[in-house]
């Protein structure tokens, strides 16, 4: 590298830094030459890595930083605890389960196919026991759906409280199952014995030492309830339930039971801790709704957001983020860039999937201007993602789960965005 | 599919021939006639080739039309499926009957893992335990996280009081206060209770705790047996707290239909912002969090109708520079950062030591000295050696707890931000005045 390059790189590099925080990108590309283009690159010279370097491998170090992350304060336990998926820095819809949100009772569990058995007994013709084995034997579906926890946007019910789309709207994945239909395994077992299956019941429950069990009204649960094994093509993760984890398209995510070991059916709900103490929600007068299974329509702007602020300056600028309906298919999102005042409908990245992520995009030509950006999602049943007032008249401030209100993100004339509340 | 086979297969050969006569024509101008007769015997040959291969392209075609029969077949039952199945990612419907697959689970099986109790009493076994006996096995078992009167330590789940709460802004929902049911107290306990050593809690200790826990809620007496005999009279607090899922009738009626586009409101102003409680992580990943006051937010207005462009945002002046003094936003800023303390800290009037010292009055305080806390080691060799709590040693010591006084029994990973450290500096000063 002779002298003269070299004040040049160091020039581009000073002007690239006075950019960053400018408006006008790019800018200097047009009267100085490009030192990563014009002079020889080491990638370009010296050979890489070779393959089998990482047999399993992992995103390059560039981007350790869209990982999972933990609010500490809000539990009194990593163990029975929860963090919060990066969705400010994905695209698409598929969630890659190493960044995928995890909800633990009693921690994650290391439980090897070997030793993993799942029982059906209760109102059934002939109690069975399966071994995992059993289950890759059963004609099997592929369908991708979205996992929400139900608090998710929990800690937004009082006031704007986390800064970051990863915090306020973390609590959710998106991933392709594999699986057998739970009606398949159902039949397997026969379900003569239960009669009228009107108001029948069937109870799921763990493996692991919370041994977390939910009841599912017979009818969803003969309806599209997988016993999966398989999430995005791969062998499901420790922590989202390794081998096999229950999958409630639509429903709250503490039913999509891990390490799933028992399947009972009975004649009424078990009325477990987790469907009464917690997972339901107290209104202001102080009586609580329980059985609110369905997570509504909803959707939430990932960028720009607190964790993303705009790099660029004015010009072209791509809004995107994720919406959602436990009801069935995201038919349409409309964006507003003040707080609610005019809305545009945006762009789907691709046709609403039923129960599973749908990604928007607005592309504008940003003025410099502050925004405030929310994003409010429609579903095929006609159903439009209230506001958080809206919610908040019908349900007070503390219900703590099934937060689905518009969210709003402050965006100031330098492209930083914050989590804020408005009129 | 079945058109393009024939396309594939037929130009490539008759293409190798044309090339090879084009080469011939060229040869006659550049090589003269002695290369003529042996370019002349290749064309022969290649014609020859050529014809073999049209002959095998003949019967290709031949194959290819079955193929294209065999296709239109598949996509003809296909069809037919669909119309039947509308949907050709299901399973094959004589594939539905049952595989008999798993083997019968024994009646021992059942019985190890279907330990689920019913809100009426079924599932329970035979047993019977007292309060007396209950506080004791809590004592023990249950209070380190709990409190010995179940009232929770630190940030572990309260299980007794908080009755007539449930309207308040911060309800306190206890077992006492909000369970409907008594059996999802025994199950929950029995089946996932205590923390960490699940499921080794014998019949006759659970009916003992659940009848503590009502105990410590004041629900019952002291003398109060809890067995599976009784099991079923006994009525909870809340147990007609609950309502079924209303949403369809009071929400989805309200909120299904054609939302507004335009002049939805008259203007819109910035209400709360999530700086000012700044409760986010340390990492979140950016270096962006922006500390202006509310005063910095612009209101946005309606455009005025028809024009349907962005609403326009009149700014506001920043509010005046802090005083370097007393600086009550740095005390209240301090508030908020003190809750990430007050789950183990109290101050005020009255504070008691909780999990932590209470720290009233703590600068200038001699460091491990608040009597009646039990403190660790370290402290309390500072407290020998006369060491006293100034901003400095608060600052260093709440950056890094660990680091700074080895063996610390504090559980806390330290404040990291300059801004955070002055404040709850601030703050405590505030307390102890
Ligand atoms: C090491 C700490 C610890 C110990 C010891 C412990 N618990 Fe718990 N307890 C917890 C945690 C953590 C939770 C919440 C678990 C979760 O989030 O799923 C909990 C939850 C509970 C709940 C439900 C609270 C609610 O409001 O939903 C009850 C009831 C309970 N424990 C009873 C007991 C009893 C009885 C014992 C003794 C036999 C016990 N616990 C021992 C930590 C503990
Ligand atoms: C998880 C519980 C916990 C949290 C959270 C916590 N502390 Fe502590 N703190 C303790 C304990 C326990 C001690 C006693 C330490 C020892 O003996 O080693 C302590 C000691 C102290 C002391 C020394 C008191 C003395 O008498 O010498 C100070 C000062 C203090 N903490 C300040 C804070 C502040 C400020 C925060 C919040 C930013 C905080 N702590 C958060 C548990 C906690």
């Amino acid at each position: 590298m002779d002298a003269k390059t070299r004040t040049s790189r160091r020039s581009f590099l000073k002007g690239s830094v006075a950019i960053a925080g400018a408006s006008v990108a790019g800018a200097a590309s047009a009267t100085e030459t490009d030192p990563l283009i014009t002079e020889i690159q080491d990638w370009a010279s010296i050979t890489g890595a070779g393959v089998d370097e990482t047999p399993y491998g992992m995103p390059i170090s560039f981007e350790k930083d869209v990982v999972r992350r933990n609010v500490e304060w809000l539990t009194a336990s990593p163990i029975s605890s929860i963090n919060f998926t990066p969705i400010h820095a994905l695209d698409g819809t598929i969630t890659p389960q190493g960044c995928a949100f995890e909800r633990h009772h009693s921690g994650a569990i290391e439980l090897r196919k070997e030793d993993y058995r799942l029982m059906i007994n209760g109102l059934v013709d002939k109690p069975l026991v399966f071994q995992y084995t059993d289950l890759e034997r059963f004609p099997r579906e592929n369908h991708v759906y979205f996992c929400e926890c139900a608090a998710n946007t929990g800690m937004e019910w009082a006031g704007a409280q986390l800064n970051g789309a990863q915090f306020t709207h973390g609590m959710i994945h998106n991933m392709e199952y594999t699986g057998v239909p739970l009606r398949t395994l159902l039949n397997e077992a026969g379900l003569g014995a239960a009669g009228d299956l009107k108001d029948k019941w069937v109870y799921v429950e763990g493996a692991d030492a919370s041994s977390n069990g939910r009841s599912i009204p017979m009818e969803k649960a003969l309806d599209d309830v997988l016993v999966a094994f398989k999430a995005n093509g791969e062998a499901l993760r420790m922590e989202h339930g390794y081998p096999v984890r229950l999958v409630v398209p639509g429903w709250e995510g503490n039913m999509w039971v891990k390490w799933l070991r028992r399947i009972e059916v009975s004649d009424m709900a078990v009325e477990s801790r987790e469907e009464t103490s917690k997972y339901t929600d107290v209104y202001e007068n102080g009586t609580a709704r329980k059985w609110t299974w369905v997570m509504d329509a909803k959707s939430v702007i990932t960028s720009p957001s607190p964790q993303m602020p705009i790099p660029h300056g004015k010009g072209p600028l791509v809004i995107s983020g994720l919406a959602w309906s436990g009801h069935g298919k995201i038919t349409r999102v409309d964006v507003s860039r003040d707080g609610g005042i005019t809305w545009q409908t945006a762009r789907l990245g691709r046709q609403g999937d039923t129960k599973a992520l749908t990604r928007f995009y607005l592309d504008i030509d940003w003025d410099g201007n502050p925004m405030l950006l929310q994003s409010r999602a429609m579903d095929e049943t006609g159903y439009v993602q209230p506001t958080k007032q809206q919610l908040r008249e019908m349900r007070g401030e503390n219900a703590v789960y099934h937060n689905n209100c518009i969210q709003t993100w402050f965006v100031d004339e330098n492209g930083v965005a914050e989590n804020v509340e408005v009129s | 599919m079945s058109k393009s086979l024939n396309q594939v297969f037929l130009p490539v050969i008759g293409g190798t021939a044309l090339a090879l006569s084009a080469a011939l024509l060229f040869a006659n101008m550049d090589y003269g006639q002695k290369k003529i007769g042996s370019l002349e015997k290749r064309v022969e040959q290649v014609s020859l080739q050529a014809e073999t291969a049209n002959k095998r392209a003949d019967e290709e075609a031949a194959v290819v039309s079955e193929l294209r029969d065999k296709i239109a077949e598949i996509q003809e039952a296909a069809a037919a499926r669909q119309a039947n199945a509308a949907d050709l990612t299901e399973v094959a419907p004589g594939n539905d009957g049952k595989l008999g697959l798993g083997r019968e689970a024994q009646p021992a099986e059942v019985a190890a893992w279907d330990v689920d109790v019913l809100p009426d009493g079924r599932g329970l076994p035979e047993g019977k335990g007292d309060a007396y006996w209950g506080e004791e096995v809590f004592a023990e078992k249950c209070a380190s996280c709990h409190g010995d009167f179940a009232e929770g330590v630190d940030n572990w789940p309260v299980l007794a009081g908080g009755f007539d709460t449930l309207g308040d802004k911060d309800p306190v929902k206890t077992v006492g206060s909000y369970w409907p049911y008594l059996s999802t107290v025994w199950d929950y306990v029995h089946r996932s209770m205590p923390f960490g050593e699940a499921q080794t809690l014998t019949a006759d200790e659970t009916y003992a705790i659940v009848a503590y826990i009502l105990y410590s809620n004041d629900l019952v007496d002291d003398d109060f047996e809890l067995s599976h005999e009784n099991f079923a009279e006994f009525e909870m607090y809340n147990r007609d707290g609950f309502v079924i899922d209303d949403r369809p009738e009071l929400e989805y009626a309200k909120w299904r239909g054609e939302p507004c586009m335009e002049n939805c409101k008259p203007s819109v102003e910035i209400t709360m912002r999530a700086t000012f409680l700044d409760v986010t992580p340390e990492d979140g990943g950016e270096s962006v969090m922006n500390h202006a006051t509310a005063d910095d937010t612009p209101t946005f207005v309606a455009a005025a109708p028809s024009t349907g462009t962005d609403a326009t945002a009149t700014e506001e002046a920043p509010s005046a520079a802090a005083s370097p003094s007393v600086d009550p936003a740095l005390v209240a800023a301090g508030e908020k950062v003190f809750k990430k303390c007050g789950a183990c800290h109290a101050v005020g009037v009255g504070a008691k030591n909780k999990s932590g010292p209470h720290l009233n009055d703590l600068i200038g305080r001699q460091m491990g000295s608040v009597e009646g806390y039990k403190y660790s080691k370290g402290f309390v060799a500072a407290n020998e050696e006369g060491r006293v709590w100034d901003e400095v040693a608060l600052a260093e010591f709440l950056a890094k707890p660990r680091s700074y006084m080895k063996g610390t029994k504090m559980a806390f990973s330290g404040l990291k931000k300059q801004n955070d450290l002055d404040a709850i500096a601030a703050y405590l000063k505030s307390v102890g005045e």
